[in-house]
């Protein structure tokens, strides 16, 4: 007989709404007749999402916990990563469940399992029946993330990275348009993210091996007695391998743009905040806590690997000339600023790198879910209109489109009074405190860099003749309206009064060990 | 001590521009009809405001107001808090931004009445002045920096105004890239102060300054002074300004030579507690200041287009600014004193241009110019007088302004202060030449018009702007060295003026410089007043003027250092991310199995591309790794 482990359920709440809204999603899915399912499970997920969200700021002031037998930990960076996750997770289903904007209704596809292009899949194209199995999928994804980001053994975060990672792979191939581009991306995607998970799990074996405990905490004993050697190190590299890779960080990036271009828009907006989120939250408490005394053995490499995201992102950007390719080389640049605040977790975290970092992912994930909403918006026949000449002159056809994206840009380029400005400014400062000069003088280049893509787009925007047969700018329905007033009036809120903001990410910034 | 009465409500200056670039971008055609008059009134409405809270400043015994915003950043030892500072420095500025900004608003009206694109063209001009005096206004190196980026956008968009021109866009991108250098200098000066200082505030950062290692001073100095070079266009980031010239005429007045440019030798003034502690970051001011000065003379007396040839003597004369305040406590009131002088007859001058070019279709080229006296009497009147006192004309503007910088180079009493008066007195001669060429082939002459112009003077709205500025280049110099002098206004700023015992005799400088501008006037009268000025550039000239042409090679040394690098890096990434990889799977697999050609027909091989970058990155990551615990 086995003993039950002691859970503590509140503090497993804002998990257990999200999963137990995912289960029931695939109840829905079972039993619920095809008209009704729409609304019930575009309501299920918003209940599920915002339900978790809710949950993580009612326990937000209780005492720190480890649960589930030292699995879990409950402290304030996990609920703080959580809590976003749970809201830019709402905010996603709200762009998937948007209905206005494209003739078929929906951007995802009828059935995945039709071959693309056959009678079947044409016919297919102008029912109007739509795709409701994704609500389940991408609130198990939610509900995976936030697992990943309060793991405190390495099993669990394993665990953790599979459940977030399998209904990702399947909701990139959904796309109802250019559905060969949408199924090339999710097999990519798929294949070299098991070859990530192996390597994770590889290192998760060596570390293991030279500590005999999977838990954050046993490793951290061991790396401060300075045992475990060369399987250790060997260990933490694979581990941190498997992290960049979800991170989309420079060389283990190459997927993004594929993918990012290829999944269906919402689907990509939602990677961009969330998995960025989670993956960062994930790197972040494995760093600060089982090897925050062995800093000087993680530094060179997270130095090394964030001045590669930060040249890699900015250049390639600016050879881009599809939107969704250029934001996924943004996601890659951006991915290297956030390194610099990991940099600036100092010595046994004792510098204000982890709050910087949560304060980085909060505005960059409203800004680049912002982004890729206006993108939804702008389309041609043949679905979204993503190629940059296509938006040639959308300054002059539909001004607040342009503004609004204007904005995002902005503070993707990081330009004073944008959230993008403040969260730099905080990731760049803790950097200098530790002493991490060349790595700001790079990024401070790179987003000199990156800022001229951004800018280009303004231009064109602006200061370009509209193409005789450009786009159409849809009216977006209530849900993609709702996500653009959050997440630009976040944008602008976070750059120009970030304080209360920036002192709850302080406050939040003490991992339980 | 904190702001009172209307002081307290200095934030409405940058509130009143902004709203009106607000109003205006965001109410669309709508707007068309009315948005040039609201645009111009918000700048108006902020010069009277300006008037009256330097006047109240001016009964203040303290002479410096506080005004608390609110708190942009606070956590823990961070602590940035939003506010102004409305102290007899700022005060200067914002009456020289709003006062020209106004009158440029007014010519604008005349200027671009024509253009379909009127509205946007105001909100863009609203939103530079809101960002400009955000930009002096500010009590912190932060709010500056915010305001110093906000320029920057206006200015990048005003610049590519006109975007249908390929110069117009490129010279936008290139004023972009060029400022971008000089931004990042000032961001990390800042990030230094953080580091160092744990604040930005003007207050703190003075008060605390002294405690850091001589060594972090001169970094913190040469820092900001690259985002000075960058934003002012000083050597060795000069070669934007002059293309910038391809934004609308108003623009080139307002931003390109009477405000914006001008942020550097602001923001060197301003940071006077620093480079009074490191006199390595000075002599660098210096040094910059002395060659820019040379350079930008030099290059404008080869130039055809009238408002290039403005343009370099923008550059030269900002250079003169950078040498005053690189001299020290006594240099900074002069500096300050050209820069405002510059101010009224620079903007007047390219006003005057623009109303020329507004005669002329358009065009540029002043070997296309020619007896336009007669027919723009205004014109020629007002750009007359400009002209004059750029050149040092005794007892105009320029003459008082400039002379003042030699002589406090000259108090030095070493070799040094006789180098720097020397080029200072070799830059005016080189004034005065480039200066009369300019006036000799406009205004005087033969005719070499092109076909079908017919000069008119321009319409009164546009005139009567030039006729204040006129105003400004004959008698500011005066005002503000004997009448209103600005030595005992910036008092508190800048410390008691010392009474300095002269080296050489006030009068006699002016004499020697009133000279040596006579004999630069003189030749360009015999250079190209005496003959027939050809109306295509000759092709066979000389090296030295061949090398002016080329701005002294400045846009090659540039390509070369930067630009092709840039480009190198970009095409190697972009190859290894498409086919360097996807090269090294073939390559190894052709030498694994002699199999390439096969596996080049598999066409899904790019997951095993990405793949294999993958497990390279892992090689390097662990081996690293594994280095770093072994060493």
């Amino acid at each position: 007989m086995i003993e039950a482990p002691d859970l503590s359920w509140a503090a497993l709440a804002p998990m257990l709404v999200v999963f137990g809204a995912a289960c029931v999603g695939v109840l829905v899915e079972a039993f619920a007749p095809r008209e009704s399912r729409h609304p019930v499970q575009v309501g299920l997920a918003l209940v599920g999402t915002v339900g978790g969200l809710v949950a993580t700021l009612l326990i937000a002031g209780e005492p720190d916990e480890v649960t589930a037998v030292g699995a879990l930990a409950v402290d304030g960076p996990a609920l703080f990563l959580q809590a976003m996750i749970a809201g830019f997770g709402a905010l996603s289903v709200l762009l998937f469940a948007e209905r206005a904007l494209d003739p078929a209704r929906s951007a995802f596809v009828v059935s995945a399992a039709v071959p693309a292009g056959s009678p079947r899949d044409r016919e297919l194209t102008t029912v109007p029946r739509v795709q409701t199995e994704v609500y389940p999928l991408a609130l198990f994804a939610i509900g995976g993330m936030m697992l990943f980001v309060s793991a405190n053994d390495l099993l669990v975060m394993f665990v953790a990275l599979e459940v977030l990672s399998l209904p990702l792979y399947l909701l990139s191939g959904m796309a109802r348009r250019r559905r060969l581009l949408s199924q090339e991306a999710a097999v990519k995607y798929f294949l070299l993210g098991a070859f990530a998970s192996a390597f994770f799990l590889y290192g998760l074996a060596l570390v293991y091996g030279a500590t005999g405990s999977v838990l954050l905490r046993d490793i951290r004993e061991a790396t401060t007695a300075g045992s475990g050697g060369v399987l250790l190190v060997l260990g933490l590299a694979l581990l941190v391998v498997g992290l960049l890779f979800k991170a989309s960080v420079a060389p283990f990036h190459s997927w993004t743009p594929d993918v990012y271009q290829g999944a269906p828009t919402p689907v990509t907006a939602f990677m961009a905040a969330c998995t960025k989120v989670a993956a960062f939250g994930a790197i972040l408490r494995l760093l600060y806590v089982a090897f925050g005394t062995a800093e000087w053995t993680w530094r060179p490499l997270v130095y090394a690997v964030a001045i590669a995201s930060m040249v890699v992102g900015a250049v390639l950007g600016l050879t881009q000339t599809d939107l969704k390719r250029m934001l996924a080389y943004s996601s890659v640049a951006h991915a290297g600023f956030l390194l610099t605040g990991v940099i600036g977790l100092g010595a046994d975290g004792g510098g204000s790198g982890l709050s910087a970092t949560m304060f980085y992912l909060l505005t960059y994930g409203f800004t680049t879910l912002g982004a890729f909403a206006v993108l939804t918006l702008v389309r041609d026949g043949d679905g979204e209109a993503s190629h940059l000449s296509q938006w040639a002159g959308l300054g002059a056809r539909s001004p607040v489109t342009a503004a609004v994206m204007s904005l995002f840009l902005l503070a993707l380029a990081g330009i004073p009074l944008t959230a993008g400005f403040t969260g730099k400014f905080a990731v760049f400062r803790a950097a200098i405190e530790q002493g991490a000069w060349p790595l700001v003088v790079v990024a401070l280049l790179a987003s000199a860099v990156a800022a001229f893509f951004y800018l280009r787009v303004i231009v064109l925007m602006y200061f370009s003749e509209p193409a005789a047969d450009g786009p159409t700018v849809g009216v977006p329905g209530l849900p993609t309206t709702v996500v653009l007033a959050v997440t630009a009036t976040a944008t602008v809120a976070l750059g120009i009064l970030p304080g209360a903001v920036l002192d709850l990410a302080r406050q939040a910034a003490i991992f339980v060990g | 001590m904190p702001a009172e009465g209307l002081l307290a409500a200095s934030w409405l200056l940058i509130a009143l521009p902004l709203a009106g670039a607000a109003v205006l971008l965001l109410g669309g055609r709508r707007t068309d009809r009315w948005g040039h008059l609201l645009g111009t009134a918000t700048v108006v409405a902020a010069f009277v405001l300006a008037v009256a809270c330097t006047v109240q400043l001016a009964g203040l015994d303290e002479r410096a107001a506080d005004v608390e915003l609110f708190t942009f950043i606070a956590t823990g030892e961070l602590d940035v808090t939003a506010g102004l500072l409305y102290d007899p420095l700022s005060a200067v500025f914002v009456l020289l931004i709003t006062g020209v900004g106004s009158l440029i608003h007014v010519y604008s009206i005349g200027y671009m009445a024509h253009d379909p694109a009127r509205r946007r063209f105001f909100a863009y001009l609203n939103l530079f002045v809101a960002a400009m005096l955000l930009l002096v206004l500010g009590n912190s190196f932060v709010a500056l920096y915010v305001g110093w980026e906000g320029v920057g956008l206006a200015s990048y968009l005003l610049i590519a105004f006109w975007y249908t021109r390929p110069a117009a866009a490129t010279a936008a991108k290139k004023a972009f890239i060029m400022n971008r250098v000089g931004d990042v200098g000032l961001a990390l000066a800042i990030f230094v102060m953080f580091a160092q200082l744990g604040t930005t505030s003007y207050a703190g950062v003075f008060g605390s300054v002294g405690t850091l290692a001589g060594g972090t001073i001169t970094a913190i100095g040469l820092l900001l002074l690259l985002g000075a070079c960058g934003k002012s266009g000083q050597f060795p980031l000069q070669a934007w300004l002059p293309d910038a010239m391809e934004g609308p005429t108003p623009v080139s007045a307002l931003i390109h030579a009477a405000t914006m440019v001008t942020a550097g030798v602001y923001l060197i003034a301003r940071s006077a507690p620093i480079y009074d502690l490191t006199p390595t970051a000075r002599a660098v001011v210096l040094a910059v200041g002395a060659l820019t000065l040379l350079i930008g003379a030099i290059a404008g007396c080869a130039y055809d287009d009238i408002k290039k040839v403005l343009a370099y003597s923008t550059v030269s004369q900002i250079g003169y600014m950078f040498l005053a305040v690189g001299l020290g406590p006594a240099g900074y009131v002069a500096g300050l004193a050209h820069l405002l002088a510059h101010g009224f007859f620079k903007a007047g001058l390219f006003l005057g241009a623009g109303s020329v070019m507004h005669a002329m279709d358009d065009q540029v080229d002043m070997r296309r110019f020619g007896a336009l006296w007669k027919k723009l009497p205004i014109t020629f009147a007002t750009f007359g007088l400009g002209y004059l006192a750029l050149i040092g004309f005794p007892f105009l503007s320029g003459y008082f302004t400039k002379d003042a910088i030699i002589e406090v180079a000259l108090d030095r009493d070493d070799v040094w202060g006789w180098v720097l008066g020397g080029v200072m007195v070799l830059g005016a001669g080189l004034t005065a030449f480039y200066m009369t060429r300019l006036m000799l082939m406009t205004f005087f002459g033969r005719a070499r018009w092109d076909e079908g112009v017919h000069p008119h003077e321009s319409p009164s709205i546009m005139t009567a702007p030039m006729i204040v500025l006129a105003f400004g280049s004959v008698f500011a110099g005066a005002l503000l060295v004997s009448v209103l002098p600005l030595s005992g206004w910036l008092e508190p700023v800048f410390g008691e003026p010392e009474e300095a015992a002269h080296v050489v005799a006030p009068a006699l400088v002016g004499l020697v410089v009133t000279l040596v501008a006579l004999a630069g006037a003189a030749l360009a009268w015999l250079f190209v007043g005496r003959r027939e000025v050809p109306v295509t550039a000759p092709v066979r000239v000389s090296p030295v003027t061949r090398a002016a042409r080329h701005a002294l090679y400045a846009d090659a040394v540039n390509e070369s250092l930067f630009m092709r690098p840039g480009q190198w890096l970009t095409r190697a990434l972009v190859w290894v991310d498409n086919r360097g990889v996807d090269g090294a799977v073939n390559g190894l697999a052709a030498g694994l199995g002699g199999s390439s050609s096969r596996l080049g027909r598999v066409q899904t091989g790019f997951v095993r591309t990405y793949a294999l970058g993958m497990l390279g990155g892992v090689v390097v990551v662990a081996g690293a790794l594994l280095a770093v615990t072994a060493g």
